[in-house]
């Protein structure tokens, strides 16, 4: 269930209450997000829509802890994360979140072997089975159980064929797909993707929408997705729009 | 996987420049590890000096002879243990090219004066009986190929005539950097031989009983000689000896300055590699501090990385300056030691560690402090 109207309502996972960033760029203050109130319940998968520039990825951000609002609460699985700061926010990041990021292979690299694809998902210089395994290492788990929790992350994304392979060996859509086992191989509350299917082709992208769909369905995980993509976005539960830094619920299925 | 593996992959991340940087250390290095055999060459002799030995030189020259007779007077100086004597022979064996050290010594008392080295007593035993007889430095020995046994002519120049000398020792250096490069003969050979050095002698050397009371009893020294046809000038054997070196030119200068110059072009390039890593890397610091990496195991990672680059290309100099030294002194013998010590090593991987942290510690910070957000829009 999601609910923008601030409602009062504690068990929600996540909430945010009068929620304000703005970015100050030399005299000039810009207003991104205005007094934002959210409520996403627990194996919600939600998708914010907008323009450009309308504060999606800010707004994620937020959620995410990866960057601080200029006012407003955020409340995340009863912790008030606005008032976490430094390297116990690190670690909180570590063990509730899961991050998709936007596949970027638009950014040709003129290197002396010819053009290559950058790619900021993955890191380039580690495999697969490495990518994933890189937020385990902040755990406590031994080398075994790392092994087998990796393993298990990769197939639930069906790639435990590719789990040696580097990033550059892959399709962009098993790339994604990489980069979802590793949002959700810490078992994270929550995952929040940006634009996962941007620059994907549609079979592709259907393939990353279906598989964040099953993990919402069969693991109860929930999802904030931003996309610009209408036929993404229909995968969601609820669709919100986000102009001019405020939400506009503008539909729910199921 | 481990944080290893994750350095061994972000150094195969630019192969070649790692390669390379790893390179410029191992030849700056190399460069360190001969420079301080040339320095430990020219500086060791002063470490090395006797702290409680004291060298009477003529005040007018050190080529002036002193009298014999002032062995019994400076025996009588309060503070004073031991005395001996000395006379520069400079021979020349075949080719001038062949310079190695050459005295002329009072057999009584001059082991006594180095105890730093040493020899058998039945080869000493034998060198004292034979007025032609000789002792040798062990380097200089492997230097010529000579052994005990072996008569060896020398070409005087002070002393004209061809003069030849029976091997009858060979003598070690308590310590693997002592000069063995030096051939003693008997003082009494040379006197015999020649009038004009009868009653005179080089320089004496002076044991004391204390080092603390080294300029007391210098002065002494001085002051009983004061105001005679031989007037002295008395010092340590330290500061004797750096005082020659300093005739020569200011080596550690030089030392300094080019040593100086190969180091600060390494952290140039060092830091400048590390900076481009850094920077290529942007967004997979952005990744990592998004999955819960603190900002301070980003730091020490990228301070690892430049450390061990640092650390490898410096192993690989200092380990090829030692292989280096260990073929044999290229002079032939000319420098008094060719080692690459244990504490210029140290001193070597000292440098070594705090060029690779100089390099890497901007970088690492700039890593520490990007925030997440800039770095995923650095794409």
């Amino acid at each position: 269930m999601v609910r923008v109207n601030g409602d009062s309502k504690t068990d929600s996972l996540i909430q945010l209450r009068n929620l304000c960033k703005t970015y100050t760029r030399g005299n000039e203050s810009i207003e991104v997000l205005t007094n934002l109130n959210l409520d996403i319940d627990r194996g919600d998968f939600v998708a914010f829509m907008g323009p450009s520039g309308s504060g999606k990825t800010t707004l994620l951000n937020l959620i995410g802890g990866l960057d601080l609002p200029t006012s407003g609460s955020i409340i995340v699985d009863n912790d008030e994360i606005t008032r976490i700061s430094g390297n116990k926010l690190t670690d909180w990041r570590a063990r509730h979140v899961g991050f998709i990021f936007q596949l970027y292979n638009l950014i040709p690299v003129l290197t002396h072997v010819g053009f290559i694809f950058q790619l900021y998902n993955l890191i380039p210089v580690l495999t697969a089975f490495q990518n994933v395994e890189l937020p385990l290492l902040l755990t406590r788990l031994t080398k075994v159980q790392r092994r087998d929790h990796v393993e298990a992350a990769l197939s639930i994304v069906g790639l435990q064929d590719r789990m040696h392979h580097f990033p550059r060996q892959l399709s962009g859509g098993q790339e994604q797909r990489t980069a979802i086992a590793r949002a959700i191989v810490s078992d994270p509350a929550f995952l929040l993707c940006d634009e996962p299917t941007g620059d994907l082709d549609r079979t592709s992208a259907n393939e990353i929408l279906e598989l964040l769909s099953r993990l919402v369905k069969e693991f109860n995980k929930t999802i904030l997705m931003v996309t610009h993509d209408p036929v993404a976005a229909n995968h969601a539960h609820t669709i919100l729009h986000l102009e001019k830094g405020v939400l506009i619920e503008s539909a729910k299925r199921g | 996987m481990n944080s290893a593996s994750l350095l061994l992959a972000n150094f195969r991340r630019k192969r070649i420049r790692n390669i390379l940087t790893i390179c410029s250390f191992a030849v700056a290095l190399f460069l360190f590890g001969l420079l301080a055999v040339i320095h430990n060459a020219f500086y060791k002799g002063i470490d090395l000096a006797g702290v409680d030995r004291l060298i009477v030189l003529n005040r007018i020259s050190l080529i002036m002879p002193l009298p014999i007779s002032y062995a019994e007077r400076l025996k009588q100086i309060d503070g004073v243990k031991l005395v001996t004597y000395a006379f520069w022979f400079g021979g020349v064996y075949q080719t001038e090219s062949n310079f190695f050290p050459q005295y002329a010594i009072d057999v009584e008392t001059y082991k006594d004066m180095f105890p730093e080295f040493s020899i058998l007593p039945d080869q000493w035993k034998a060198f004292v009986e034979d007025r032609q007889g000789c002792v040798i430095g062990r380097k200089l020995a492997d230097r010529f190929h000579w052994k005990v046994g072996d008569r060896i002519p020398l070409k005087g120049t002070i002393f004209p005539g061809t003069w030849e000398f029976n091997v009858r020792g060979i003598f070690d250096g308590k310590d693997s950097s002592s000069d063995t490069s030096q051939f003693w003969m008997q003082y009494k050979y040379l006197e015999e031989n020649y009038t004009w050095l009868k009653g005179n002698v080089g320089w004496y050397y002076v044991r004391i009983n204390d080092p603390d009371h080294a300029a007391a009893v210098s002065k002494a020294i001085d002051n009983e000689f004061g105001n005679s046809s031989y007037e002295t000038t008395t010092q340590t054997e330290r500061s004797y000896i750096a005082g020659f070196i300093k005739q020569i030119g200011n080596i550690k200068l030089i030392i300094l300055v080019i040593g100086g110059v190969v180091f600060f072009t390494l952290l140039l390039i060092t830091g400048s590699n590390m900076a481009m890593s850094v920077r290529e890397r942007t967004s997979d610091i952005g990744i990592m501090k998004t999955l819960g990496f603190s900002d301070a195991r980003i730091l020490l990672m990228v301070l690892a990385e430049s450390l061990i680059i640092a650390l490898i290309g410096g192993g690989i100099g200092l380990g090829l300056a030692k292989l280096f030294t260990l073929q044999g002194d290229p002079t032939g013998g000319l420098l008094a030691s060719f080692e690459l010590d244990r504490k210029s090593i140290g001193l070597g991987f000292a440098s070594v560690i705090l060029i690779g942290l100089a390099a890497g510690i901007i970088p690492a910070i700039q890593s520490m402090r990007l925030k997440i957000v800039d770095a995923l829009r650095r794409v």
